[in-house]
């Protein structure tokens, strides 16, 4: 397969490659590829220029930053995987991208490109919900922040607008007793996930103080299981409980139906991936 | 348009003029003739393709040869030493690693990342770190001892899995 004809542009620079954006028409950013490429060699889309910010040496790496640790958008998912910055303050982080695809795809794949591209089935989106993540973009107009909440906008959309480029996913660093786990039921032969589940879970005296659940591959976008948290505030956590709350993970969720998985039979995963995850992360909370 | 690209194969420095939208597979086997690397299913699922592109193993097929742009690349014709093969080869060879052999070039180098990481894996973890090889004969577990010979091998001679000529992560 043989994408279609396209002028390839590879700025050393952020500033260079918002003023390529601006500048050529029908312009594609090309971070490690792993999504446009499959997709531009189905000709699904042709864009008539490619602008790789996959050589941008600023836009890589993993810092921190005060109280928050800064990931570079064209971070692979084996950097933030095998970074010990990542392990120490963001394992969820490090855990999903270990789930992700496999060796060779982690070692091209961003987590600025997969953000971007906005797949329902990929899996930082969870991720970024559960840790309430903070995206920076840049623009002609400058800088702004999107909230991992009003990200994902819909199937491969995200608010990142055109002319613009995500820099940076930012993650606040979390209070002593929060325990995370990603769990994820991969499709057989994609190995994307068919259900994917994020819980952050914060215990204090014995009691639930705060949970964060996102859950990709159920619905056109990724979402928080705002049923499920609500439910599990205040409750001590036993598996009594868990599994009650674990009933809403799919409440009000339009599930996607493909050739391996009915709604019926993703909303049914949602909610068996939910318990099990909320009770990993229980388990590394430091309470259990 | 056309655009240069300066890359090192197997320790040999090429430069061509290349369309953007030639694949780095495409690059290597039809304007370098290095055949060896394979396309099999062209859709990232395979792992056939596999090549070590700047001392990561990656999936040829959905690569553009211009993002390989001044990188150092191995493929398997690189991997044996005049008439020495490298010790994943010997491990092919002497566990019969293969049948058809067309999965073989992308098993090997993939493995060559595995050890690179886990010097001594357990056969789960070899079994996991080849996730995105399939081998349509299904001979997985010759290949899965092959990948623990060679693992013992190069232990043996204290040598690191992926050599020098596959260039350096981080370029």
């Amino acid at each position: 397969m043989i994408p279609a004809a396209f002028d390839y542009h590879a700025p050393s620079s952020v500033d260079e490659a918002l003023r390529l954006l601006r500048s050529l028409p029908d312009a594609k950013l090309l971070a490690g590829g792993h999504s446009l490429l499959p997709m531009m060699k189905l000709r699904v889309v042709s864009p008539g220029h490619v602008i790789d910010i996959g050589r941008i040496q600023a836009l890589r790496g993993v810092r921190e930053d005060g109280r928050e640790l800064v990931i570079g958008a064209m971070s692979t998912h084996w950097a933030i995987e095998s970074s010990p910055l990542v392990r120490a303050r963001a394992p969820l982080l490090a855990e999903c991208a270990s789930r992700i695809g496999d060796i060779q795809v982690r070692n091209v794949g961003t987590i600025g490109g997969s953000l971007v591209h906005a797949d329902p089935a990929a899996d930082y989106p969870a991720a970024v919900l559960a840790v309430e993540a903070e995206m920076t973009v840049v623009g002609a107009e400058g800088q702004r922040t999107i909230r991992a909440r009003d990200f994902f906008t819909g199937v491969l959309s995200s608010a990142v607008r055109g002319g613009e480029i995500l820099t940076e996913i930012r993650v606040s660093a979390l209070p002593p007793g929060t325990g995370q786990a990603y769990l994820k039921f991969p499709h057989p032969a994609s190995g994307f996930a068919v259900v994917g589940v994020a819980a952050v879970v914060r215990v204090r005296g014995g009691r639930c103080e705060a949970v964060r659940i996102g859950i990709t591959g159920v619905g056109p976008t990724a979402y928080r299981a705002e049923a499920v948290e609500k439910a599990l505030v205040g409750t001590t956590l036993d598996d009594r409980a868990i599994a009650a709350a674990a009933e809403h993970a799919a409440d009000g969720v339009e599930a996607n139906e493909d050739l391996f998985a009915t709604p019926d039979y993703r909303a049914h995963l949602a909610r068996v991936f939910t318990k099990r995850a909320v009770r990993a992360a229980l388990e590394r909370s430091g309470r259990a | 348009m056309k655009k240069a690209i300066s890359v090192t194969v197997n320790g040999v420095p090429y430069r061509h003029e290349v369309e953007p939208r030639l694949l780095l597979v495409y690059y290597l086997r039809e304007v370098l003739g290095l055949t060896g690397t394979h396309v099999g299913c062209d859709t990232t699922s395979c792992g056939a393709c596999t090549v070590i592109m700047n001392g990561l193993a990656v999936k040829s097929c959905t690569i553009l040869a211009v993002q390989a742009e001044g990188a150092t690349i191995l493929t398997v014709e690189g991997l044996a030493e005049d008439s020495t093969l490298h010790p994943i080869q010997e491990g092919f060879w002497e566990e019969h690693g293969l049948q058809c052999g067309f999965c073989t070039p992308g098993m090997m180098l993939t493995a060559l990342q595995i050890l690179e990481r886990n010097p001594e894996p357990s056969e789960e973890e070899i079994r996991h770190g080849l996730d995105g090889n399939l081998c349509r004969c299904t001979g997985y577990q010759h290949i899965v001892n092959s990948i623990r010979y060679a693992s013992r091998k190069i232990k043996e001679e204290g040598g690191t899995a992926i050599p020098e000529t596959a260039g350096r992560e981080g370029r």
